[in-house]
């Protein structure tokens, strides 16, 4: 497919394609007024510069702290987690993580696989590895729903489908879901997506989701949404897999609040998430829901690379707000999918090398 | 060698940096003030009822008649309920003179999944403990009251004691001492399930609750 070998050799195109977008007066509108409404939420959440300086800096030291013990942690949350009998995979590659998540899949003879938003398993093209062996995974992010019907990849880490207006929201359920009248009131369309949904989480057989810190003293897995799709994606089916870099983890469970607070002040303004969701376990004897099976596959993929180095393992530190996209001029100009990665801006430049190589993502450097 | 091992030998081989730990609760100590129940349930209910919750408060004594009254107000006329908590063992006894029927959560959900997914309107469940300075109820879902009860029915009304209401995150679990044991799903919910990712428009009800209805449960209403 054209967007595989467009993420393969993201370097190629890439002028071509940010010229397209800072020719279109739409896609720059729409870019510029998402980016200015995000700007202006966050600052509305940090009205104390003291605040939001020393909270950063103690953000930064637990990221830090974590990261300079990173092996001896992955192996005591590997122990804690197999301990609360989630059962822990270890993948260097994309080609590993899909081989895993599709073997756990295939032992449940699955066929459909119900997705929470996870930008880790867009790095690893996890649905076109589905599509190959007749699995359906479907997005459940409401902002990835509408990116997988248009075909598309997210153009933003936190809102995945930015770039469109309700218009061609609008358009796209009205052409591609069946039975859809057009509409392009917001809320009549998130509850169009919502009944369709529902149904695919009362019958899925699998529930994917991402990680946004996983906890090694305790053995417990978070996840920071809105929705409730992560809750629904990861209590509904019968399995859960959830995936992750090797660098999302802290060692206590006192790290977490300053960095959950930190993360959605920055990324939506929000003082705190709809839902925070802490997994520490399957469903336990006498219990009533929850999935039976839990598993998680703590993905390299380059990382291991960037913390070879003192200067680049500080990329590591991110905890993915996505704030550095909403203040990035070049961004804001050009959107997500210029880049031709799975992280875009910012943040996107100087991971991505790690994660493709230096070849194909030789235009990051002056992007 | 596994993936695992050539991970793991990567990250060894690279210089180790050590760092001093963070002192987090310094960092609390200096930024975040104590307060008083009253203060910190005012602060509760403005930052939940920003969120969009809806908040009644209550007595111990009057909770039931104001659950049939939001109940009756939202033609509500089936409520899930945890037969074997306290409050659910109420709510059974006392809603139905009104005739609101109420269904027990009492087998597994592969019972009677596609009954939880269509035909339950609304749920009741108590909180563990809530956060003021997020407008935020902690939940830790257990056998009795399980899981999908604060997820899937499309109205979920939660009982909370204004007395267990904590300052910050990091004090609730400091002062219950979280870290020595964890449930199966330990959940934070600041309101009823939303998203802006449609031209960043906010819309609630997109998969969990449509509408989130707290009932603050202190000494008089």
């Amino acid at each position: 497919m054209s967007e595989h070998a467009m993420n393969f050799m993201p370097a190629e195109g890439f002028r071509a394609r940010a010229k397209d977008v800072v020719e279109n007066p739409f896609l720059r509108q729409s870019f510029r007024g998402a980016m200015d409404f995000l700007i202006n939420k966050r600052i509305t959440q940090f009205p104390d510069a003291e605040e939001l300086e020393t909270l950063r800096t103690l953000g930064e030291q637990i990221r830090q702290y974590n990261l300079g013990k990173l092996p001896a942690l992955l192996v005591q949350l590997e122990e804690n987690l197999t301990r609360n009998g989630i059962q822990v995979h270890w993948a260097e590659t994309p080609d590993e993580a899909n081989a895993i998540i599709l073997g756990i899949c295939q032992a449940h003879s699955a066929k459909l696989m119900v997705k929470g938003k996870s930008m880790v398993s867009e790095e690893i093209e996890l649905n076109h590895a589905c599509a190959a062996v007749g699995i359906e995974a479907m997005e459940s992010d409401m902002g990835e729903y509408i990116v997988q019907l248009a075909g598309e990849k997210p153009s933003h880490i936190i809102m995945p489908a930015i770039h469109k207006t309700k218009e061609e929201i609008a358009r796209l359920f009205n052409e591609k879901v069946p039975g859809v009248d057009y509409t392009d009131n917001v809320d009549e369309l998130i509850q169009i997506g919502r009944k369709i949904l529902r149904e695919k989480f009362l019958v899925a057989d699998i529930g994917l989701s991402g990680v946004n810190f996983a906890v090694a003293e305790t053995g417990t897995l978070c996840l920071v949404e809105n929705e409730g799709n992560g809750r629904l994606s990861t209590t509904s089916p019968p399995v859960h897999i959830a995936i992750t870099g090797i660098e999302k983890i802290v060692e206590k469970l006192d790290h977490v609040p300053p960095l959950l607070s930190l993360l959605t002040r920055s990324a939506t303004g929000q003082n705190i998430s709809t839902y925070f969701n802490m997994i520490s376990g399957p469903r336990k004897a006498g219990e009533k829901d929850g999935p039976g099976e839990v598993h998680l596959v703590l993905l390299d993929n380059g990382r291991s690379q960037a913390y070879a180095d003192e200067q680049l393992r500080k990329t590591l530190q991110c905890i993915r707000c996505g704030a550095c996209m909403n203040h990035c001029p070049v961004y804001t100009r050009i959107g997500g999918h210029a880049y031709g990665t799975t992280y875009p801006g910012p943040i996107g430049k100087i991971i991505s090398p790690h994660m493709l190589g230096l070849e194909a993502t030789s235009t990051m450097a002056t992007a | 060698m596994s993936a695992r091992d050539r991970i793991l030998a990567k990250l060894h081989a690279a210089p180790v940096l050590p760092k001093a730990a963070p002192d987090i609760a310094a960092w609390y100590q200096t930024h975040r003030g104590t307060e008083s129940i009253v203060e910190k349930t005012d602060r509760f209910r403005s930052c939940i009822e920003f969120a969009h919750a809806e908040v009644h408060a209550v007595s111990p004594g009057s909770w039931l008649d104001k659950l049939a009254e939001v109940l009756a107000a939202k033609q509500i006329g089936k409520l899930l309920v945890a037969p074997r908590t306290a409050h659910g063992a109420s709510a059974i006894a006392g809603l139905a003179q009104g005739g609101i029927e109420c269904r027990g959560y009492d087998s597994p959900i592969e019972d009677w999944k596609d009954e939880m997914f269509h035909a339950i309107p609304a749920s009741l469940t108590s909180a563990r403990c809530a956060i003021a300075e997020t407008g935020t109820l902690v939940l830790w879902p257990d056998e009795h009251e399980p899981r999908l009860m604060s997820l899937v029915p499309p109205v979920h009304i939660v009982l909370l004691d204004v007395a267990t209401i904590h300052n910050t995150f990091y004090e609730a679990m400091q002062s219950e001492g979280w870290a020595n044991g964890l449930p199966t799903n330990a959940l934070l919910i600041s309101g009823p399930s939303k998203t802006a990712d449609i031209q960043v428009t906010l819309a609630y009800g997109a998969h969990g609750p449509k509408e989130l209805v707290v009932l603050l449960v202190g000494e008089e209403a």
